[in-house]
């Protein structure tokens, strides 16, 4: 057992914790997506502007950094709301491509609006959260702190899910949402509630990369491709589906880029993503219709 | 109870209801019968708010169901039983009879309700937790028609409970009619299968290309030369 094992289990242990916060991600659109059928290509847009929120609440007005980002995840829970009432539900019934082409205008208004506030520098909450060391394995404070509050969140989504009246009537309507109306479910409000869940899912992930990485209006673009490629890769609509494919990608990008270079690990993960797709297109957990 | 009077309805520039009336009162079991596509389905939905009534009136103890909302109309006590049963097939039996106790009110009795439902169809307690997906056709009717009862309707529409089903189970679900009707609920039942259901209901209506051509108790009904040639082939 040499040092060699070691660095490759801190490896595959920050896949780990990279694989959480992805898997996050990947719930709240896939949930959006099961649920209304519509994908939103600015979801990580919306992460952005809780990163933003979170940067402005906590740095320029100096409130405590937990409330900043309590208050953030309530923002971008209204702000999903706002994009269900206003942009997604008045096309709800026309062609699909609308609806992409709608959320795709809401990324590049929310980038414009973000470069517009705030400028082009990559802001930083300053924050130093101690490196760890374990048996010669050095694991980021901030990563661990990132995964356990994203499996939080997640256990308390399955929880709602499972537990709860609304949580049922969530996921039925993603089943069949033709026959919801004769059990009593008013499934416009459904929508809502489900758009903005998955405001509030983005709003925690926003808390979590913010604590890691520099907030820049372009801040979507790093993680955003990565999180749909895990959903199809999951099979688009399938929580479990991508709850699997986020840790299975993060794995690829982390001990990948362990034995080549960092971007390495990437371009393998990519390639193992076409690959998939190749294979088994509609998804690992195929989502049942 | 229930009335129709008049009512015409349509998808888009097809018109499947032509002046319907009907009526059912409370106890009663109402049978809609008629060939393949003749409107029955449609009836269904317009009665349970799914399509949208173009004319005519519908009420229930006399509220008009044009104007409340879909998901309203299960609280007017009406609870619909789709064709195919339109269970839920990722989630459980007892998931499935969670939904049905959705609204309000019976989110309140949910417990009560579930207690009477399994008390009903004791097969459907000893799969709870399976799969409603997984079921057999006879259990998934019965986890069909348990769904709608935990709505604690006074009102049961039942579309075509038989399609699909092998004769046997026929015969079980028709039984199960009979024991929801004699627990005190009112059904109106639409179905292709006229011997049985005319062997079941108290009256009948014959609904022919979206208009109803006859109606008359069910004796009246299995008596009818005409009616027997035509869908008996007797």
């Amino acid at each position: 057992m040499g040092i060699f094992d070691i660095f490759l289990l801190e490896a595959v242990i920050n896949g780990l914790l990279l694989g959480g916060v992805l898997a996050l991600l990947a719930l709240g659109l896939n949930l959006v997506f099961g649920v209304i059928d519509v994908v939103w290509i600015c979801y990580a847009e919306l992460v952005m502007a809780g990163m933003y929120g979170i940067y402005w609440i906590h740095v320029v007005w100096g409130l405590p950094l937990v409330l900043a980002c309590a208050i953030a995840m309530v923002g971008v829970a209204g702000l999903g709301f706002l994009v269900h009432y206003l942009v997604i539900s008045p096309i709800l019934g026309s062609a699909p491509i609308n609806q992409l082409l709608a959320t795709g205008g809401l990324l590049f208004f929310l980038q414009s609006f973000a470069t517009l506030v705030f400028g082009n520098d990559f802001r930083n909450i300053g924050l130093r959260l101690p490196v760890i060391e374990v048996a010669d394995m050095y694991i980021s404070f901030a990563r661990l702190l990132a995964f356990g509050a994203a499996l939080a969140g997640m256990i308390v989504l399955y929880l709602f899910l499972s537990r709860t009246f609304m949580g049922a009537a969530i996921r039925a309507v993603a089943q069949d949402r033709e026959i919801m109306a004769i059990m009593g479910v008013n499934t416009k409000k459904v929508y809502l509630i489900t758009s903005a869940i998955g405001g509030g899912l983005a709003g925690l992930a926003a808390a979590l990369l913010v604590l890691q990485y520099d907030v820049h209006p372009a801040v979507g673009l790093s993680f955003g491709p990565i999180t749909f490629m895990i959903c199809v890769l999951g099979g688009l609509g399938n929580l479990l589906g991508g709850f699997v494919a986020a840790f299975i990608m993060s794995q690829f990008i982390t001990v990948g880029g362990f034995y080549f270079d960092l971007e390495w690990g990437y371009v393998l993960a990519f390639v193992f993503f076409i690959m998939m797709m190749i294979w088994r297109p509609q998804g690992i957990l195929a989502r049942r219709r | 109870m229930l009335e129709l009077s008049n009512v015409s309805a349509g998808y888009g520039s097809f018109q499947a209801l032509f002046d319907v009336s009907l009526e059912v009162r409370a106890g009663e079991v109402v049978a809609v019968i008629g060939p393949n596509g003749a409107g029955k389905t449609t009836l269904m939905r317009v009665i349970s708010g799914l399509l949208p009534v173009r004319s005519g009136a519908l009420t229930m103890e006399g509220r008009s169901l044009t104007e409340i909302a879909p998901h309203r109309v299960v609280e007017t006590g009406i609870a619909h039983v789709p064709e195919n049963r339109r269970l839920f097939p990722g989630m459980t039996v007892e998931e499935n009879l969670k939904i049905g106790a959705f609204a309000p009110e019976a989110r309140a009795r949910f417990g009560e309700r579930l207690a009477f439902v399994y008390e009903l169809f004791p097969r459907m307690l000893e799969r709870r937790n399976q799969l409603a997906g997984t079921l057999s056709g006879g259990e998934q009717q019965m986890c069909a028609i348990g769904r709608a009862l935990m709505s604690g309707p006074s009102l049961l529409l039942m579309d075509e409970p038989s399609a699909g089903l092998a004769p046997v189970i026929v015969h079980q679900v028709f039984d199960l009619v009979r024991r929801i009707r004699g627990e005190g609920y009112t059904v109106l039942i639409v179905e292709q299968n006229i011997q049985q259901v005319l062997r079941l209901a108290d009256r009948a209506y014959l609904l022919e290309v979206g208009a109803i051509k006859m109606s008359g108790s069910a004796a009246e009904f299995a008596e009818s030369e005409s009616l027997r040639k035509a869908y008996i082939g007797i």
